[in-house]
């Protein structure tokens, strides 16, 4: 049952089983095991991004992509949902609407895109995305009268909804459904087929595969969960914004992510935007007592500054790619060589 | 006449394939030396190894008293071995003339051996400060041979000169390589031109599946069909 | 005899868009003064970008964190005018300061982190931009977050007055220098053996290496240099905007991918050509049409990939 569930991806590391179930529980009963409205936040943070990054994984670990627009497909959701309840009524014809809307531009965006990354080097494809992106965002500041500027919308969600309760278990529940949904594509024969184009297009290309046709789709997939994590994202906190959904320094976090955790994993995503969120909100705190123990030497206190605890996952994620390649699920997995892995 | 180059058991793979599986054999010096063998049978990847291109994984190749499995490239170059590609190497966005003063390292270009080359590739003469991407195949054949002899080598790797090239044009380069060796340089040349190899060579080896499969003199080898045709498949004579 | 003609359609087409400005806006001081920014900014930009598009088209490495090296500038030209009372004696050892230390990091960055990924152009994004990351941080705890003040020596300050166009002092200097810049770089390119090297190892690495010269050596010394001039264009163009943030480098990364897109990966003239028609595209647009000018440039760049899609110059690999 479970086999089914995950679609034949087991976790294949007693500690990764562990650590998965810990956080899917923890996840799953937030508002009773952790009351307040701040963990709620970090719960249902962590649910979105668990979303997002895997969507990325797709692009990045499983098809080869790199690609720095990505923000703007969880951008285009949230604003989809934004614009719809602002120019609307807020029900959930609203954020139906809104939602299909922001479906379909992301759709022919990432078509488009697709396309694209398949005519030109991968570097040269990369600073495009970085250009498209930050067009896109300054779109998105310019065009206030729709979007709100650098402001954002700030909106009122269906009365189910404003139980946070309620609104958490939405999130969570279609993330959960959506990862889901991811393993089974990654675990499906097209998703072999972009493994087998990730390791050697060519000879993908020879034994008859289309790699045209298979990366499009991978990007389009991967937009189109991008895009409803930041829908997701927008009716749980009932705000929008650049800064929310289309800073680079998120496309930076999701980089982070996926890379700590595991890429060409899924499961990576998992326990890097559960690692990465956390941080984000405690490890500060942490951080704050190593700083003030550490007045009084050099550079220390500066180094171990709150504020700078994205220095330590920066350094993290640069160790990651020289020495663990795979992250922190490989590394896991590999703990216990007498299991059948998959190869790279 | 001594050996100048010697091949011991060498070995290249590239990648997870296996391409030269134990090559033995030596190059005499003030000679040519025909390299033939059918497609994949190595000889590409033969001179490459020699050049360092791609890393021999066993063996030894000995220069001189020198192993160059174990050194870089450049070092193998500095040791004056001069090579001409399949692909000829030409730099399209330099002149002809950039072209000759980048392969003559030590300095400015020996007017003499300018003399000489343009004898024989008077195209080079005429293009001499045109983009070397202007030329036709033939002359950028001839420019990446002359950048091969335009400072003195030990020995010269040349891979396939004829290949593409019109008839008239592959007469004159045989012209000049049979002047070249009266000037006694030692050449390795790999090619499928039979009436080229024929003329040309001196010493003959004959590759199958990455390893030498026969050894001896041109003139032997073309004077025996039967041979030929158990070599290289086919008599060469008609392999025009 | 055929002639090797240098292609000057890129070159009109600034010219074109210069003249078409001038018909929109029709007062020639507004011209003179938007072209002149124009000038200046684009110049900026090339003296940043000249060397990322050099060490891409010779070692086919893109370092997305070259933005860290204009920071580096910008920072260590802010440092020491600070200690030099930020007087016009302070600007030369400001410039120069940060043309070392960007030279030295350029110098650690290139054996640290890029070597080891050389070729692998997944991991080389990841890396560089994690690089970025974490070297951001760190010019945080050095710096400290604030903005850093980096003033104009009283000499550079005020402008020139030219009837009815004031032509502002650091302008014309930036103009001055990115010319110098240029200049020097296409003297070494095509009048020396170094620039014969790499203009030949942008074309074929392994064929130079082939005729004896070692290659590694090239690639790191055009990477040191092209993280030095990084590092002359930080502290300049911090100058310019008479402030330095960390962002700096960064913000400027999108323009500097735009510019070196638009020139032609690898090429020094196209990246020239590319700036200038950037700057002055974004000077223009910012007085007529101010809501477009932020994403001109993106506009540009890719009006300029439907008609050429390697760029104006584009780079011959073979």
């Amino acid at each position: 049952m479970i086999r089914t569930l995950l679609s034949g991806d087991l976790p294949r590391s007693r500690i990764l089983s562990v650590l998965l179930i810990a956080i899917f529980v923890s996840l799953a009963a937030a508002p009773y095991l952790f009351p307040g409205t701040r963990s709620l936040d970090v719960a249902a943070r962590v649910c979105v991004f668990i979303l997002l990054v895997a969507s990325y994984d797709l692009l990045l670990g499983y098809t080869g992509i790199v690609s720095f627009a990505h923000t703007m497909f969880f951008g285009i959701g949230g604003y989809g949902v934004g614009i719809a309840i602002a120019r609307l009524e807020a029900g959930w014809g609203a954020i139906g609407a809104g939602v299909l809307a922001a479906l379909a531009l992301s759709a022919v965006l990432s078509f488009v895109i697709g396309l694209f990354s398949l005519r030109v080097r991968a570097i040269f494809f990369a600073m495009i995305t970085l250009a498209v992106a930050s067009f896109f965002a300054i779109l998105a500041s310019q065009l206030s009268d729709l979007t709100g500027g650098e402001d954002g919308l700030t909106f009122r969600v269906p009365e189910l909804l404003r139980v946070r309760t309620n609104a958490y278990y939405l999130v969570f529940g279609v993330s959960t459904v959506l990862f889901l949904l991811l393993l089974r594509v990654v675990n499906s024969p097209f998703g072999r087929v972009l493994l087998a184009i990730r390791e050697n297009e060519f000879r993908a290309e020879a034994l008859g595969y289309r790699t045209v046709t298979y990366r499009t789709l991978a990007s389009c997939l991967g937009a189109l969960v991008a895009t409803v994590a930041g829908a997701l994202y927008a009716l749980w906190l009932r705000y929008t914004g650049p800064n929310t959904t289309l800073d680079f320094s998120i496309m930076i976090d999701i980089l982070l992510m996926v890379v700590i955790g595991g890429m060409g994993t899924m499961y990576g995503a998992v326990i890097g935007a559960t690692l990465f969120v956390i941080a984000q909100n405690y490890l500060q705190d942490v951080m704050k007592l190593i700083s003030d123990g550490a007045k009084g030497w050099p550079l220390l206190p500066d180094l171990f500054h709150p504020d700078r605890w994205l220095l330590w996952l920066g350094v993290l994620f640069v160790l990651s790619i020289y020495y663990f390649p795979r992250g922190i699920v490989g590394q896991l997995r590999s703990l216990l060589p007498g299991q059948l892995r998959r190869g790279r | 006449m001594a050996d100048l180059l010697k091949l011991e058991s060498v070995h290249t793979h590239i990648g997870r394939y296996h391409i030269l599986q134990g090559v033995d054999f030596s190059i005499k010096k003030n000679e040519l030396t025909m390299l033939l063998g059918r497609n994949g049978a190595g000889k590409t990847t033969c001179l490459r190894t020699i050049m360092g291109l791609w890393r021999a994984s066993a063996g030894r190749i000995e220069l001189d008293g020198k192993d160059l499995a174990k050194l870089a490239t450049p070092d193998i170059a500095g040791l004056g071995i001069g090579y001409v590609p399949e692909s000829m190497g030409i730099f399209a966005s330099l002149t002809v003339r950039e072209n000759l003063l980048l392969a003559a390292r030590s300095g400015p270009l020996d007017q003499a051996r300018l003399d000489w080359i343009f004898r024989y590739f008077e195209a080079l003469k005429r293009f001499w400060h045109l983009p070397a991407g202007l030329l036709s195949g033939g002359q950028k054949q001839m420019l990446s041979i002359s950048r091969a002899i335009v400072e003195p080598r030990q020995l010269i790797l040349i891979d396939e000169p004829t290949k593409g090239l019109a008839p008239s044009i592959i007469q004159n380069l045989i012209e000049a390589f049979a002047e070249l060796k009266k000037t006694g340089a030692t050449i390795l040349m790999v090619e499928q031109n039979f009436h080229a190899a024929r003329s040309l060579g001196d010493s003959v080896a004959v590759m199958d599946a990455g390893r030498i499969v026969h050894r001896g003199r041109m003139a032997a080898l073309a004077a025996d069909e039967q041979l030929q045709a158990r070599l290289l498949g086919l008599s060469l004579e008609s392999h025009q | 005899m055929k002639e090797a003609r240098f292609d000057f359609v890129p070159v009109a087409l600034l010219a074109a868009v210069a003249l078409a400005a001038l018909a929109l806006i029709g007062t020639p001081s507004t011209w003179v003064t938007l072209t002149v920014a124009g000038l200046a900014m684009g110049l900026l930009i090339f003296i940043m970008a000249s060397g990322l598009t050099l060490v891409f088209g010779l070692m086919d490495v893109m370092n997305f964190a070259h933005g860290l090296f204009i920071a580096l500038g910008a920072y260590v030209a802010a440092s020491v005018m600070k200690a030099m009372g930020g007087t016009l004696a302070g600007l030369g050892p400001a410039m120069l300061a940060a043309i070392a230390a960007a030279g030295l990091l350029g110098l650690a960055f290139e054996r640290i982190i890029i070597k080891p990924v050389y070729g692998q152009h997944l991991k080389q994004i990841l890396i560089t931009t994690g690089g970025m990351i974490v070297a951001e941080q760190l010019i945080h705890v050095i710096w400290g977050p604030d903005l850093l003040p980096l003033q104009r020596p009283e000499a550079l300050r005020g402008a020139f007055l030219l009837g009815d166009v004031a032509l502002e002092k650091y302008r014309l200097a930036s103009v001055a220098v990115g010319l110098a810049v240029f200049a020097a770089l296409a003297l070494t390119l095509n009048r020396t053996r170094l620039g014969l090297l790499i203009r030949a190892g942008v074309e074929n690495s392994e064929m130079v290496e082939a005729l004896g010269y070692r290659v590694r050596r090239l690639f790191v010394g055009v990477f040191v240099a092209g993280s030095a001039l990084a590092g002359l264009g930080g502290a300049m163009w911090g100058m310019y905007q008479e402030a330095v943030t960390v962002a700096i480098g960064a913000q400027m990364m999108v323009l500097i991918f735009i510019v070196i897109i638009i020139g032609g990966l690898g090429s020094v003239t196209g990246c020239f050509v590319g700036a200038i028609l950037v700057g002055l595209v974004a000077n223009y647009t910012g007085y007529l049409a101010p809501k477009v000018a932020l994403g001109s440039n993106i506009l540009l760049m890719v009006i300029i990939l439907l008609w050429r899609p390697q760029g104006l110059y584009p780079v011959g690999k073979s």
